[in-house]
Parts: C-alpha cells; structure tokens; sequence
C-alpha cells in the first residue's frame, strides 16, 4: 500500500469527518452535560419502570425543560438532568415529592449532583491549557530526541485525533462532561505514544535506506509497524470496549471517546503523522538544496 | 532441555499464582494473613458512596485575609464535619476562594450537606431584637468549670471570651440592660441560624469581654453549647457551588461492574496474546500479571484512592503494558525473518524495542504530569492510576518481560521459531 502516493485522499477523509463534525457543532451546538453548564443531576430508583410522562407531572413544577432518562439494568431508575441551580432544599422536596408518590425509602435517592455556572467554564479553561500545556511538553521531547519536523507532525495528527473525537460527540450528540477532559487528555496521550512508534521506524530507516527517497522510507516503515499499531489498538480496544459494555453510566461516558480516540489514534499514526512528516521535509529540501534522490 | 531454568520458570510461576491468589482471596497462614487487595484499597467517593461539597466564599477580601479567613472557615467547617462522626473527612482549600469536603460512606447525605453549608451567622439579640454581637466577634468558647453557690459544688459552663470590637459592644449591651428590673427583659438570646441554642440572662456589666454562660449544664451540654458557639462563628458566607451524593448502593455497583468489566477485558487481552505470540504471548501474560500486581501494590503502598476514572486509567496502562510487549515482539519477529537465531534475535529485538517503547511512554508520562498537576478530584485520580501503570509497565517490559523470555529460550523446549510468532 502506497500511503504517500494517495496521501490526499486520507487528507480528505479525516477533513470530511471533521468539517461534518465542526458543522454540526456549529448548527446544533454540543450537548454539555451539567458539569459543564452549570445544572442539577437527580437519580432516583424507582424499584420498577416509571413512564417518563408521570415523572413530568412533578418535574414541571420545577423545570419544565429539564431532561428524564432512564438507567439502571431494569430502567427501574430515573436521572433527571435540570440546568436550574437547585440547592439542597429544593432537590430534598423534589425528592419528598417522589417519596411521598411512590412510597420510597431514603435509600432511593441514588445520587444527586450539582454544579454552579461557573464552575463549567473553569473546567474548560483547565482543559485547554492543560492539553496546551501538556502538547508543548510533548513537542519540546520530541524535538530534542527526534527533530523539531516530527514534533510538528506528530502535534498534528493529535490536533487531528482530538478533532475527530470532537466531531463524533457533535455529530452522536454524547454529553460533554468533566470526564470528557480526562478522555480527551488520554487520547492526546495515546495519539502521541502510537505516532512515535512509526516515527521511531523512520528514524532508523533514514540511517539505513540512505539512498532512498523519503516516499519509500515513510511507505517501509509504516509497513513495518503496521502489525503492531494493530495489535496494540486492538487489544487496546478490547479492554475499554468490554468496559463500555458493562460499565455504569459515567465509565460510559469515559469509554465512548477513549473507543474514537483510539480508532482516530491508529489512523493518524498511519495516514495522517507519517505523510504531513513527509510534506514538511520534502518542501523544505525543495528549497533548500535539491536532491534529486530524496523527493 | 534444561532442568534448572525449568525449575526457575516453574517457581516464578508458582511465585506469581501465589500472589495473585492472595491479591484476590486473601490468604490466612496461621499468624500471616494477607487481605485481599479490594480491601485494602482507598476508594473513591464514586465507589464507596459518600458526599462532596464544595463550598465557595462569598467576600471580595483578597491577599492575606482572605487567607486567614478561609483558614478559619476550614477550621470551623472541620469541626461541624466532626459532629457529623464521618470516619475519614477530608477538607482542602481548593484554590483560593473555595473549600471542598468529601465525606465517604456518609448516609444521610443531605442531612451532612445542610450542616456543613449552614452559611448563618451565629448572632447574640438582646429582648428588643437588636444584635448585640455576631459569631465572627467572639475569640474563644470553652467548656470550664465554675463553683455555684447555692448548690455548693462545681458546675460546667461555658465561657466566652470576644474580641476588641466584642468586647466594647458586649459591655454596652449588658449596660444596658441591667438597667431593667424583669429578669426577662435582661436575657440574651444566642441565635443560631434561627434557632435559640441558648438564653443566659444578664446578671452584671461586663466589660472584660469574658463572658460566663451558666444554667445548670450537664458537661455533654455544656461542651454541646460551647462547640455550637464556635461552630457558628463562620467568618464569611459560604455558598455551595458544587455537590455530588452518591448513594452507596450505586457506588458498589460502579465497583463491581468495573471490576467485572476489567476482569473479562483482561481474559480477552490475555487470550489474544497466547493466540498470536504464542510463547512470547505467555511470557506477556505472566508479566501483565506482575504488572498488575505491581500496579495494586503501588496504589495501596501509597494510599492512592481509586476512583471510576481511575479504573479507567488503569485499564489504559494495561493497554500500554501490552503494546510495550507487542512493540517488542514485533521487532524479535523480523529479527528472526532476518535469519538470526532465537537468542540473538530476543537481543537485538529488545535492544532495539526498547527506545520505542521508551519515547512512546516518556511522552504519555508527559501527559499524564500536566493531568495531575491541573487536574481536580477524579480526573487527578485518573492521572495517578495511569502515571503508576505506566512506570510499572515501563518495569515489567523492560526487566521482567525480557528475563522471562530469556529464561525460556534457555530452557531449550523447542527450537521452533513459528512458536515464538514468526
């Protein structure tokens, strides 16, 4: 497989996917979970399935656009997501209500979160200058063990990584939530442990296929780590798949973009890194000094 | 076939399955007994169940008082936490305007929150309505013992003692009203968040800003009072910002479907490998065990508390455990289909392996510090859990793994590289 040659056409993927994404973002916004907003979180178990009509009854009286879902293995419990600030008391009577309805325990009030509007905007200021933070470190590691060119190639395809992860929770509309931030840190993490692999191939290929042109080395050295990048995403894969299977709510929302992550992880390591790599030296060495075998 | 490193590899296995067995049964040998890792583990709000509060201050003072009064705020919250008897409460300032407290295994969770964010004042109002001093002006509130004359033997009161301000305002107040000859009219009411938790009356002028609360108190209620009193002296308004109750019904759910999620995930994983590396698969798989020992030992020896993201970290780390083995197999693969011999192929696959595998995890490591650093509650519990795995891969990839699969070599079973990937 030539990866170079049809380097354009996973250009084109990865923007079609992106500019998907950042359109629907555009249009219809991403759906930020309360942490984000600002809001309330109530869960409470029922012991059976309650239509979610009936639940409104009470629910409108605080928050008519508040939002009622149904979890637990039996849907026997319901999460109803407000964007009002409600303190203590008001979610205490909003259970009472329940309580007093239902003939409930204390012990049916599963959780109850709350969030201030503001702290939604720290948690976001926080992660971007954490991943800022954290790609400037990266970026200075491998410039000094590489060269400054890789770094730059491989901040990309993490920018990339990090897109495609946006764009699939525009598009799927999954909450945005605290450990959004965590999940979109890890992906960063792992786009660049997956990218540094085929790098470290091209690296050592440089040394030895010294006549070669740089279009062969990268193909070769893709090639040569293609089984494992794989292998690794696959098992990988395996571990964080199982955990969305079974895991509760809030591993879901960890595990559904560590899963995107990981897929757009592999593919920028393969068809997106590798080939900026390659645009970066040959436009340079175009300029600079011409070297016929090197193109 | 070589006996002794046979024998060596058949220890080290029986070594490994030993220490799993306790990590997750326990084991009981007479005067030893090992407890098993799930007990041993500090677990998170999220799997324990438990509230956390996050309290903000409501005041526009900066620098060093705010400091100050943030401390003292800490303090007071601290000691309405230890009227709760919450077994491990934990109070930090969080930034600088902001208090977070976590209380694991609380059950009247919104019972804890509405004590803990009591934002009232405690106030002292004479007959009339007016307040004669608040809570932030009294210095100290202690339980002493006094003598009481018509009874004749000591009696626990509570002794209060206001600051320069408290003090002048004190001694107006009880001016005042000694002045009025119904001993009704001389009371002070002292007012907590709208309830009288007390009603001295006013027996002189004080003008020493000690004052002496007496009235027959048993030493529980005295001490009751007294507590309440200093309780109640928060220096700035509190408004909660950030709460999270977690029943601890969902918490152990979270934490068994995790652990079964994990386990089955593990199978999977352990499967692929013996499948597609065959022997070197095994040798992976007796190192993540180690790994994965090494990981619960170091979470337990440093009092790491799991959290849900924690587990997630974890099984990532387990990912990047397997792909320092995958990146190391791969390379012992070619260096075979290059025609080297097994052992000299395990050498120069490693050798060369293991730069990767550093570079790779060096800048994950990268990561995971800025994770830390900035993170806050679970996401810095998640940077731990992964900040660990990854050095505990980086250990068992580079010495366990490749003394393992020496060993085998050495062992001398089969001569037959297919068993070993290729």
């Amino acid at each position: 497989m030539n990866i170079i040659r049809n380097r354009n056409k996973f250009f084109l993927i990865s923007l079609t996917i992106i500019v998907v994404g950042l359109v629907m973002a555009i249009v219809s916004g991403l759906n930020f979970g309360i942490d984000f907003t600002g809001g309330t979180l109530l869960q409470i178990d029922f012991g059976k399935k309650i239509p979610v009509s009936e639940i409104r009854e009470i629910t409108d009286q605080f928050d008519k656009n508040a939002s009622i879902l149904h979890a637990g293995d039996n849907k026997e419990q319901v999460i109803i997501k407000t964007t009002l600030d409600l303190d203590n008391k008001d979610r205490l009577e909003i259970f009472n209500k329940f309580k007093e309805k239902y003939n409930l325990d204390d012990e049916a009030f599963v959780q109850s979160q709350k969030f201030g509007p503001s702290i939604g905007g720290e948690i976001r200021t926080k992660a971007l200058l954490s991943v800022i933070i954290a790609t400037i470190g990266m970026l200075i590691y491998i410039t000094f063990r590489f060269e400054f060119k890789f770094g730059i190639s491989a901040i990309i395809a993490l920018i990339h990584d990090v897109l495609i992860a946006l764009s699939v929770y525009a598009i799927f509309k999954v909450p945005v939530n605290s450990s959004f931030v965590a999940a979109i840190l890890t992906i960063v993490g792992y786009s660049i442990n997956d990218t540094i692999v085929v790098f470290d191939r091209i690296r050592e290929n440089i040394k030895i296929m010294k006549k070669d042109k740089y279009e062969e080395i990268v193909n070769k050295s893709i090639s040569q780590t293609i089984v494992r990048s794989i292998n690794t995403s696959f098992t990988t894969l395996l571990a964080i798949v199982v955990l969305y299977i079974f895991g509760v709510e809030a591993i879901k929302d960890f595990a559904l973009p560590l899963i995107v992550g990981i897929i757009a992880g592999t593919y920028s390591s393969i068809f997106i890194a590798s080939p900026i790599w390659y645009l970066l030296k040959t436009r340079v060495s175009d300029r600079n000094n011409y070297n016929p075998n090197r193109v | 076939m070589n006996f002794k490193s046979i024998t060596i590899f058949l220890l080290i296995v029986a070594i490994v399955g030993f220490i799993s067995y306790s990590a997750i049964f326990g084991v009981n040998l007479g005067k030893y007994e090992i407890t098993p890792a799930k007990e041993n583990m500090k677990l998170g709000l999220d799997l324990e169940g438990g509230v956390f509060v996050v309290l903000e201050a409501q005041t526009d003072a900066q620098g060093a008082e705010l400091e100050k009064k943030m401390e003292q705020a800490k303090a007071i919250i601290r000691q309405r936490v230890d009227g709760l008897g919450v077994a491990e409460p934990n109070i930090v300032l969080e930034g600088k305007k902001r208090i977070r407290i976590e209380l694991p295994g609380v059950k009247n969770a919104q019972d804890a929150i509405d004590i803990i964010g009591k934002t009232a004042q405690l106030q002292f109002i004479d007959p009339k309505g007016n307040v004669v001093v608040t809570g932030k002006n009294i210095k100290r509130s202690e339980v002493t013992y006094q003598l009481n004359r018509e009874k004749g033997r000591e009696e626990p009161v509570v002794a209060l003692e206001f600051d320069k301000e408290g003090t002048k305002k004190f001694a107006e107040a009880t001016r005042e009203l000694i002045k009025n000859a119904n001993s009704k009219d001389r009371i002070i009411y002292i007012v907590l968040d709208d309830e009288v938790i007390s009603s001295p009356v006013v027996s002189g002028t004080i003008t020493d800003g000690k004052a002496v609360i007496t009235g027959g108190f048993t030493v529980e209620k005295a001490s009751k009072l007294a507590t309440l009193i200093r309780a109640g002296a928060l220096p700035v308004e509190m408004k909660e910002i950030q709460t999270s109750v977690i029943g601890p019904t969902l918490g152990l759910t979270s934490l068994d479907k995790s652990i079964y999620a994990a386990k089955i995930g593990l199978i999977l994983i352990f499967l692929f490998m013996l499948i597609y590396y065959r022997i070197p698969g095994l040798i992976a798989d007796l190192g993540l065990t180690i790994y994965i020992l090494l990981v619960l030992g170091a979470m337990i020896y440093l009092d790491a508390t799991l959290t849900l993201p924690g587990i997630a970290g974890l099984i990532l780390s387990i990912g990047m455990a397997v792909d320092a083995n995958v990146v190391i197999f791969e390379r012992i693969k070619e260096e075979i289909r290059a025609g080297k011999t097994l052992r000299a192929a395990v050498d120069s696959g490693f050798k060369r392996a293991l730069r990767t595998v550093i570079d790779a995890n060096v800048t994950t490591f990268i990561a995971g510090v800025v994770l830390f650093k900035f993170g806050t509650g679970p996401i810095k519990g998640f940077a731990v859990t992964l900040l660990i795995g990854l050095v505990a891969s980086m250990v068992t990839a580079v010495f366990i793994t490749k003394y393992l699969l020496k060993l085998t070599i050495k062992m001398n079973i089969t001569k037959n590289t297919k068993l070993y990937g290729a």
